[in-house]
């Protein structure tokens, strides 16, 4: 069997994959670099991000501010030296964006506009209209075609790292055209595979979510960190959870209750000011405070009995008619397309029914500042990881930057290890990569008369984790998670597949992703259960109050032969001592109250 | 009241037991906010696990779930059932390509096309990182930005019988993309995609059937790009005709 | 960048085996949108048949008698008639889808907006009255 071999290999084709390929490409054209991807790249999750992405620009902004801002909204479990790294590194990378072609909306002048998102204090969101995450990928995807010694493995599922002497040296990857699993040798891997919101029912997240990479880490015996913390977005269409982008409320739109009432006002997030103002929509206040506060408030309001109830739950209405068909076709015309094709419902005349649905995870791959895990060899970048620059919740539009940021930084330290190292141990990696090959035949080619079913086990572990791991957590509820996906581990053997042909078996990957999405659920569930403080996103109403004491401290899950064991990590300050989390700007409109 | 219920017809092809394509019919049950797509995804999950096709974002940017639906080249997941009911849908492969395995089709000719046609730019005046950005004025981002909407989901090559009968054709997405470099102002690199897209089997096999243009569902307009370059290529060719003395 | 996929070749027991859809000779009848495209592209010939007609017409202009029988023959046979019958919505039709094609090719920008395409295939429109007004002029005077 011929050996697939690079210098550094990739794994994922989205924002932060594509970003790395091709520094490498670009830093020496004698190294090979190999990407590969269960999806064509052009298809991967970026492609949906919507509002923007942020670095600061503009002659009012500073980069204190970036950086206070993305450490306040991460409710300080952000690596301040890992944040200040990101918003230093941040312009010049979009600037590089910008060099390769990315349509970014301008200003009158030429120069590229920015827009105010959620928790901000100063505007610094640079948009391409409210389709950012798509022009940001086909820029990268079209510009690393123009690299040889980029290699592509697209439609290739990795199943398994090959690790080898204590260090990754490789994948076992399914490539789905044949069905042939094969290994790949590398001396240097990079994750980048993205996020796991598939684990929860509602969520902005595509299909292809189910937390693979952060699963790969973990059964390697690499951490994953600070899972605990997911990311709902306030603002999500009922029943198919697509994404309205925060965009919307960053030009004006606000939110509304059952009654008309601009809620948001009671929950600590300062005071209104009619649409009409000229200073509406004020930073880092209403519909402007950060997402987890939003969330929580829509849940409270709930409670209240004040949201109006739809057939796909319960929901509050995002108003955007005031801004006028002229500005919405402008500067959100894709949230008019969505609502009027998904929704049947014109946002120029009519109220948008919006939820809170999951988003993102703060959480994922343990790694240091520069994408290395723990495991020699092994690196990750982009939503797979946890740098962390996230900490508790993450501040919008910080995310496609830091695709950018760390999938550069991944892949210099990558082409620094892999100088370092002769070879690969390539028998041992074929051997493994063999196994893996029988375990998989064995486990799902073999009719073993099996009688759950994927669509069932993963209906009842996307219950679990809304019920148990939701927005409000408690003791019993994450209790019973965590005893729900111990049981559903079990059932998972008695899986059995309708599908035993080797070309295109998309049953097959259902599965090995399903597997995927048990392992991420069970490090969230156990990290979220020990975890009795609450903070930014994780919210215990058992435990209401932050406790810096105890837990200004990342979790580190680690998988065993039984429920996972979860060990802490001292969170990096620098120069901004955690204090309390305030939105809602005084009348003058500088800043904060806490600021 | 028993459930309403609708017939989807599918396309299977499954190379490792069978010769031939033949058509399997589905009985699904009929929602009112049901797209094509759902209908698939409860084909896969409740009834018939063996069933192929790719799909990922369902909200109509991701271009993975393209299939032609009742003779149509649509996204699956913006197709609703309801326009459809109470008739029987027949959902197939994108037309034109080879068929992999029921509605997933083979499109590496398309990403080969992307490279022949140098879709990425390359800057008219090189530019470090450290002296900014480069100035693009709205209107100029306007000049290409619509044909930069494309998201690769094939559905303009499944709607040209150019492409149909020649798979030479370099195709109604590759030509936008070229289009939307060379009407970047950023870009200088319109002389290096000419040999390429100005070539017979670029934009001179289009005859122009528009039908590229009427199923895009992103509005990019790839029969536009075409016949625009076809413009650009004649007034070149008449000046090098008239005037071969002078500049380009 | 090259892909990995195309470089492996078949793997031993995962051959691919791909099924190409024959495109039947009767395509251009499987869509509304082909047909009128077929029938746009058959017009032609008759555009073409009638100007061959007229340059035979042209071409006998320097001969009294010739000009006067083929002239004769357009303003009276009955065969004449039935031509221009058929000839006219033929041209008609593809003037007019040609006319309505053309905002498609031709654009014209004013800052960010694109001049409305009703506009540039009405100024075609606009050309073909005057012009034939003219001709009427001259033809009538």
């Amino acid at each position: 069997m011929e050996l697939l071999n690079h210098d550094v290999l990739i794994v994922g084709g989205g924002g932060a994959g594509l970003r790395a390929a091709i520094a490498i490409g670009e830093a020496n054209a004698d190294l090979s670099v190999g990407v590969v991807s269960k999806v064509y790249p052009m298809r991967s999750h970026t492609v949906s991000a919507e509002g923007g992405s942020a670095a600061v620009i503009k002659s009012n902004d500073s980069l204190d501010a970036h950086i206070y801002d993305t450490i306040s909204g991460a409710d300080w479990l952000a690596d301040q030296d890992a944040v200040e790294s990101f918003v230093n590194e941040a312009p010049a990378e979009m600037i590089q964006l910008e060099h390769w072609g990315c349509p970014w909306s301008r200003d009158a002048d030429g120069s590229v506009a920015v827009r105010p998102f959620g928790g901000m204090k100063i505007e610094r969101t640079w948009f391409a209209a409210d389709k950012t995450g798509f022009h940001m990928l086909h820029t990268l995807f079209q510009t690393a075609l123009k690299y040889n010694n980029i290699t592509r493995y697209d439609e290739w599922f990795v199943t398994r790292l090959l690790t080898h002497d204590g260090r990754c040296q490789g994948v076992a990857a399914l490539e789905l055209r044949t069905g042939q699993i094969r290994p790949i040798a590398a001396k240097a891997v990079i994750l980048c595979t993205g996020g796991g919101g598939r684990i929860f029912p509602f969520t902005t997240n595509a299909a292809i979510k189910s937390g693979d990479g952060m699963a790969l880490a973990y059964r390697a015996g690499v951490a994953l960190k600070d899972m605990e913390f997911v990311q709902y977005h306030p603002t999500g269409l009922p029943g198919t959870g697509i994404l309205i982008t925060e965009a919307s409320r960053g030009e004006g739109g606000i939110l509304l209750n059952k009654d008309g009432y601009r809620y948001l006002q009671d929950y600590d997030l300062g005071e209104p000011l009619d649409v009409s103002d000229p200073s509406h929509p004020r930073k880092r206040t209403m519909e402007l405070g950060p997402r987890d506060r939003l969330s929580q408030a829509f849940m409270k309001e709930r409670e209240k009995g004040l949201t109006l109830e739809g057939p796909y739950g319960d929901y509050v209405c995002l108003d955007l008619r005031h801004m006028g068909e002229k500005k919405i076709d402008k500067k959100i015309p894709f949230v008019r397309e969505l609502c009027r094709n998904y929704v049947g419902i014109d946002p120029v005349h009519e109220l948008v029914p919006v939820r809170p649905v999951v988003h993102y995870m703060m959480g994922g791959v343990h790694t240091n500042i520069n994408g290395e895990t723990p495991l020699a060899g092994l690196f990750a970048a982009g939503e797979c990881a946890c740098v962390s620059i996230n900490g508790a919740n993450r501040l919008g539009s910080n995310s496609l930057t830091e695709l950018l940021v760390f999938g550069a930084r991944a892949a210099r330290a990558a082409v620094r290890f892999s100088a370092r190292q002769d070879s690969v141990a390539v028998e041992e990696i074929q051997a493994q990569c063999q196994a893996e090959q029988q375990r998989i035949r064995d486990r799902f080619f073999q009719p073993k008369g099996g009688k759950e079913t994927i669509a069932g086990l993963r209906a009842e572990l996307t219950r679990t984790m809304e019920s148990g791991a939701g927005i409000y957590r408690t003791e019993d509820s994450l209790r019973a998670a965590c005893a729900l996906i111990g049981q559903l581990k079990e059932r998972f053997r008695e899986v059995e597949l309708a599908d035993h042909s080797l070309t295109f078996n998309t049953e097959l990957t259902a599965a090995l992703e399903l597997e995927f999405m048990i392992d991420a659920s069970e490090a969230v569930a156990h990290s979220a259960l020990m975890r009795t403080e609450s903070r930014g996103s994780h919210q215990r109403t058992d435990y209401p109050q932050r406790d810096d004491e105890r837990f200004l401290k990342h979790s580190l899950a680690y998988q065993t032969e039984n429920d996972p064991r979860i060990e802490y990590l001292d969170v990096v300050v620098t120069r901004w001592p955690p204090a309390e989390r305030k939105y809602g700007s005084p009348v003058d409109g500088k800043g904060g109250k806490g600021d | 009241m028993p459930e309403k219920t609708m017939t989807l017809e599918v396309f299977r092809y499954q190379p490792d037991e069978e010769e031939h394509p033949r058509y399997q019919n589905y009985e699904v049950p009929y929602r009112e906010d049901w797209v094509v797509l759902d209908a698939l995804n409860h084909i896969k999950d409740e009834i018939d696990g063996t069933l192929s096709y790719r799909w990922s974002c369902r909200m109509g940017v991701c271009g993975s779930c393209g299939m032609m639906v009742n003779g149509d080249p649509k996204l699956t997941c913006a197709t609703f059932l309801r326009d459809y009911y109470p008739s029987a849908i027949r959902v197939e492969p994108l037309n034109y390509f080879p068929v992999i395995r029921d509605l997933i089709i083979n499109m590496e000719d398309f990403l080969h096309k992307l490279d022949d046609v140098q879709a990425w730019l390359i800057p008219k005046q090189e530019k470090t990182v450290e002296e900014g950005e480069y100035l693009q004025s709205p209107a100029e981002l306007a000049h290409f930005k619509q044909f930069s909407m494309c998201i690769n989901c094939m559905l303009c090559y499944a709607a040209c019988p150019v492409y149909g009968h020649s798979q030479e054709f370099l195709g109604p997405a590759a030509i936008a993309l070229a289009q939307r470099y060379n009407l970047d102002s950023r870009d200088g690199a319109a002389e290096s995609r000419a040999d390429v897209i100005f070539q017979d089997v670029g934009i001179w096999e289009c005859t122009f059937v528009g039908d590229c243009s009427r199923v895009c569902p992103k509005n990019v307009d790839p029969a536009g790009a075409i016949q625009q370059a076809k413009v650009t290529h004649t007034k070149q060719f008449m000046k090098e005709l008239l005037a071969p003395w002078g500049n380009r | 960048m090259s892909d990995g996929t195309s470089r492996l070749g078949a793997a031993p027991g995962g051959k691919s085996k791909e099924y190409l859809r024959p495109v039947p000779s009767t395509w251009w009848l499987k869509r509304k949108t082909y047909f009128l495209f077929m029938v746009r592209e058959l017009t032609c010939v008759a555009v073409g048949g009638y100007a061959a007609l007229l340059l035979v017409l042209a071409a006998s202009a320097h001969n009294p008698d010739s000009f006067h029988s083929v002239f004769s023959w357009l303003s009276a046979s009955r065969w004449s008639v039935v031509l221009h019958a058929i000839a006219l919505p033929l041209v008609l039709y593809h003037s007019i889808t040609w006319f309505n094609l053309t905002p498609k090719a031709m654009v014209v920008w004013r800052g960010e907006e694109r001049l409305s395409p009703v506009l540039i295939a009405g100024s075609n429109y606009v050309a073909w009255v005057v012009v034939s007004v003219l001709i009427a002029w001259i033809a009538l005077r």
